[in-house]
């Protein structure tokens, strides 16, 4: 026995030094009572999916939070304030986002944006809620922020799965189509978005059947099998619902087996990789959105135009023309309100005070915001924010000549 | 009077590593850390029955998250779907993780070297496919949320800082239970079949039924694990049990040393101290210093990091001594 | 179902097949002559494939040399991680020599993610995208590409092993290694050539893949778990074996979806695989279990 603790002490030592040694020296515990100085800075934290198969949404969430804490920070902060922004890589994994959420609790941050999908929201807001911190998403599943009431420190920014699936029924309803099959991927989004398709009012308030409902997983990388399956049907339309590369891949394999019936996908689709990996595929394809997409078509007197063409312009320059979509925007959105309510909060309030005021600007002083996925009105009842009536909400897509154009019904 | 010293070394030294421990969770100490080495204490339960299945019978197993998430899913179904008391949905998960355990043993042990370890490999992904797919009782691919906390009573262990004791206090307890059962007959049966199972069937040694039951003990032992994983994290997802999970915990068994089982805290340590703390600093690079420090530790320290360790700490006290004699 | 619908799930299920036969093959050939299980056998498929797409795209190279570039560079990579990372551990454990090829991968997957490209890519297809009528089922051309070059690939390995020299030194090694250098072969180069052999077959596999289905820099684990299983259906020791065994998973997958039986969904398929492989596992080592009593 004696011998084991000499090395249990080498042990504990040896961890010991590599715990405190690999750290950067960050102060903060979890919330306590000390009032913070007043020129120590905002620390607000950020979860997205930079690797990982929902990379191709996260990778310009970060760039869009970063260009507008940048921005503050060379107009020297707020009230005297610097910002300092800590993004942490989930990886598109839904555990990690809830471990990152902790983490970042702990170094204490006043309220985190993201993360980039459903799955990881509802698993970060576990952990944000219990340690009540503000968590703004940018993920679009409706059981996120619903009821607003089961979620009173989570908000997010994408317009809901339902009022994108309302949209598109809409568009069926008035092109006389009834009979739909469904594809969506059996994961976070396309599960949640799958709930709200098959919801009972909703397809009688259109007149919507669904004939066939078949799922593909996050990774399958050949759904001609569950085509096939749907081919055997009457379906006139198929809705895809999912991100990255499910619905790329569908496209294409509807190509090859030379179905005719529309594709009809979900806003998830909403960045350059899905028309570069489905080819030529990718024409015809009809998708919800905000109207970043289509913004050159938009008429002068669009309410949301010049704001979207100034943010497209900025986030262009500083990185790479054609690279803001609307996940970038849904991110900007996010940090954006964060950053608002720290401009009307007043100083020397602890972490835990500082916390909670941010989640009670959001939910009551977030009114005719103006921001990239619409305006937004939240609400105690509202989380989201964005208007619900379809129409207003998101206009549709169509991809044509490997590019997005407006479809005006 | 040097040999007054070495005797208050040895109780110095159990009372600085107890007060370290004790203190970890402490604001003012290294509290924020808690998180950490609460999911440490967790991995290191896993580790150890791991450590005892591959070490002691030489049996691989690249499913070892199969157990690790049954445990974790019936615990999570029953306390919250159910109503069942923490404690007894923890102790139910167990029995029946052992039984599935003892169920396939028998007919996994039939098969030897590369096509067990693809059975447990297969056993791994197909309770994984399970997971994600039985949503009516799993919740999916999205997982359940809203999991309770274990109580005793009117105390409710749901600050890190009680989760912190808890989860260590069972670490230990399997700690010390599985030294016994090393020191044991037990013990020395396994050695004889690790050894040559040939050697131990001739002596009479049941060798099947030996491995069969390391078997249900280091799944007894994961679905522990995982039990306490839930009732931590509130919270339950497929993605923890997938395929490159089984690998970590092969990996955190391998750095701490297969026939080590105190080895096992320090592999699970490490290993989760790469993942989570150093390597979140540099994104995108993480996993590629991930797969480096892996192939080199088991280059360099094929018996695992801690006996690693081991050795340099003996070598440095024999010199020691050495000196000590010189006039 | 109809007869073109079930040629339909047939060919799905042979090209998909295919690419499990190229991942096994590779498992095979260093299994059989090292005895070590390559868990970055997966990686180098998608070496194949993202190295073909970056070589087309971004250095703007033509198609042709393109892929035969990107399979070289896959072989090339293949033999550094042989010298590496397997010769320096040659008396490691072959659990030790697991998880070193599973850092490898690892290690492969992270600097591709952060040097090539973290996003799904897809090359163009070899000959076009419009898909060809074949008995009432429609199939893209890129998967008789597919299946020809999984063929292609197996005859020529079959005819190098069995008439050539230093494949026949190969096979020797793989049969007895300690016989095979009494007579001069030299174990050691004979194990590099085998990870070079079979990172080549892994990048042939990417390269006809990759404008079927899009890739990722995470690809190859899901391509190394089912070429692996390939593998053992085929034993591990014969490649035309691992080429059955892939062909067989993959109609097996196909299939399970087209049953659509009961609650097992399409996305049971992986599992259904799984369980008739476990089951045809344990058939066999009752088999074996019989030869060794009787013999």
């Amino acid at each position: 026995m004696r011998n084991y603790l000499k090395y249990a002490v080498v042990l504990v030592l040896a961890v010991a030094l590599l715990a405190l040694g690999g750290m950067s020296c960050s102060s903060g515990g979890g919330g306590g009572a000390t009032p913070t100085p007043s020129a120590a800075p905002y620390k607000i934290g950020a979860i997205f999916a930079l690797t990982g198969f929902n990379s191709t949404l996260g990778d310009t969430e970060p760039l869009a939070a970063k260009m507008l804490v940048d921005q503050i920070n060379a107009n020297g902060g707020i009230n005297g304030h610097h910002l300092e922004l800590t993004i942490y890589d989930n990886e598109s994994d839904t555990v990690k986002a809830a471990t990152l959420a902790d983490k970042l609790i702990q170094d204490g941050v006043l309220a985190i944006i993201g993360p980039t999908s459903t799955g990881d929201s509802n698993a970060a807001k576990v952990e944000t809620a219990k340690a009540e911190v503000p968590l703004v998403s940018c993920a679009s599943g409706s059981n996120i922020v619903e009821p607003a009431g089961n979620n009173t420190w989570t908000f997010n920014t994408p317009q809901l799965d339902f009022v994108a699936i309302e949209r598109i029924y809409t568009y069926l309803q008035e092109g006389n189509i009834t009979k739909v099959a469904l594809l969506t991927d059996t994961a976070g989004f396309g599960k949640a978005g799958l709930a709200q398709l098959k919801r009972e009012d909703l397809l009688t308030k259109y007149g919507i059947t669904i004939v066939d409902a078949e799922t593909y997983g996050t990774y399958d990388v050949d759904m001609q099998n569950q085509l096939n399956n749907i081919g055997k049907t009457d379906a006139q339309a198929v809705i895809c619902w999912g991100t990255n590369p499910g619905p790329a891949i569908i496209a294409r394999d509807m190509k090859t087996l030379k179905m005719n019936i529309p594709l009809i996908c979900s806003h998830g689709i909403a960045f350059r990789d899905f028309i570069d990996i489905a080819g030529t595929a990718a024409n015809g394809v009809v998708f919800p959105a905000g109207k970043l997409p289509v913004v050159d078509e938009l008429p002068a007197t669009d309410p949301q135009k010049d704001f979207l063409e100034k943010f497209r312009a900025d986030f262009d320059s500083q990185y790479g023309s054609g690279r803001a979509n609307t996940f970038a925007g849904h991110a900007y959105d996010a940090i954006s309100m964060v950053v608002q309510a720290l401009e009307n909060m007043p100083e020397g309030l602890s972490t835990a005070e500082a916390r909670a005021f941010i989640r009670d600007y959001i939910e009551n002083d977030i009114k005719d915001f103006v921001g990239t996925g619409g305006v937004f009105n939240m609400s105690p009842q509202n989380h989201n924010g964005l208007p619900r009536t379809p129409k207003e909400a998101m206009i549709l897509v169509k991809i044509d000549n490997m590019k997005w154009t407006w479809l005006q019904d | 009077m040097l040999v007054r010293l070495k005797r208050y070394w040895s109780y110095l030294a159990i009372a600085a590593v107890i007060a370290f421990f004790i203190l970890i969770p402490f604001d003012w100490f290294l509290g924020r850390y808690t998180t950490l080495m609460i999911f440490i204490g967790i991995y290191t339960i896993v580790t150890v029955g791991l450590c005892l299945l591959m070490g002691y019978t030489g049996q691989v197993s690249l499913g070892q998250a199969a157990f690790f998430g049954m445990g974790a899913y019936v615990s999570a179904i029953l306390s919250k779907t159910y109503g069942v008391n923490p404690w007894g949905a923890m102790i139910v998960a167990a029995v029946m993780t052992g039984a599935f355990a003892y169920i396939i043993g028998y007919p996994i042990f039939r098969l030897k070297g590369n096509y067990l370890a693809m059975a447990t490999l297969g056993l791994g992904l197909i309770m994984w496919i399970l997971f994600k797919e039985l949503s009516q009782f799993t919740g999916g691919p999205d997982g359940m949320s809203g999991i309770p906390f274990l109580a005793i009573g009117g105390f409710i262990f749901d600050t890190s800082f009680r989760r912190y004791f808890l989860v260590w206090a069972f670490c230990l307890a399997v700690l010390l239970i599985s030294q016994n059962i090393i020191g044991s007959r037990i013990g020395r049966a396994l050695r004889a079949i690790h050894g040559s199972e040939a050697a131990a069937e001739s002596i009479g040694i049941n060798v099947t039924q030996f491995k069969v039951k390391i078997l249900v003990l280091s799944a007894v032992l994961a679905s522990l694990a995982g039990s306490l994983l839930v009732f931590n994290m509130n919270f339950v997802n497929p993605q923890t049990f997938d395929f490159m999970s089984s690998v970590k915990l092969v990996v955190m068994a391998v750095i701490g040393g297969l026939a080590s089982i105190w080895g096992a805290v320090f592999g699970a340590g490490v290993t989760r101290l790469l993942s989570e703390e150093l390597l979140v600093r540099f994104v995108g690079w993480d996993i590629v210093i991930y797969g480096l420090i892996l192939v080199l530790i088991m280059i360099f320290m094929p018996d695992g990091l801690f006996v690693k360790l081991k050795e340099i700490f003996e070598r440095l006290r024999l010199r020691y001594r050495q000196r000590g004699t010189e006039p | 179902m109809s007869s073109a619908q079930f040629v339909q799930y047939l060919i799905s299920g042979i090209t998909s097949g295919s690419v499990y036969a190229l991942v096994g093959l590779g498992f095979t050939i260093i299994y059989a002559v090292t005895k070590i299980i390559n868990f970055a056998q997966g990686e180098f498929v998608m070496l194949g494939g993202l190295l073909s797409f970056t070589l087309i795209h971004s250095a703007g190279l033509p198609a042709v040399p393109a892929l035969i570039l990107s399979i070289i560079i896959a072989a090339a990579i293949g033999a550094v991680m042989y010298l590496l990372a397997i010769r320096p551990a040659q008396k490691a454990s072959v659990v030790s020599l697991i998880i070193i090829t599973i850092g490898a991968a690892i290690f492969i997957r992270g600097i591709v993610g952060q040097e090539l490209t973290k996003s799904f890519v897809r090359p163009p297809s070899f000959s076009g995208e419009e898909s060809i009528s074949f008995l009432g089922a429609h199939i893209d051309p890129q998967a008789l590409w597919i299946i020809g070059t999984m063929v292609m690939v197996t005859i020529i390995l079959h005819l190098f092993l069995t008439y050539t020299m230093v494949g026949k030194a190969l096979k020797a090694c793989a049969i007895n290694p300690v016989a095979s250098s009494l007579v001069g072969i030299n174990p050691r180069t004979m194990a590099l050539l085998a990870f070079v052999l079979a990172s080549a077959v892994g990048g042939i596999g990417g390269v006809v893949l990759a404008p079927f289905t899009p890739m990722s820099y995470q690809s190859g684990v899901m391509l190394g778990l089912k070429g692996f299983v390939a593998a053992a259906i085929g034993g591990f020791r014969s490649p035309v074996a691992a080429v059955f065994g892939g062909l067989l998973l993959g109609i097996v997958e196909s299939f399970a979806v087209a049953a659509n039986w009961g609650p097992f969904t399409s996305a049971y398929k992986d599992a259904i695989a799984l369980v008739v492989l476990l089951l045809i596992l344990l058939v066999r080592s009752g088999k074996l279990a019989e030869e060794e009593r009787a013999g």
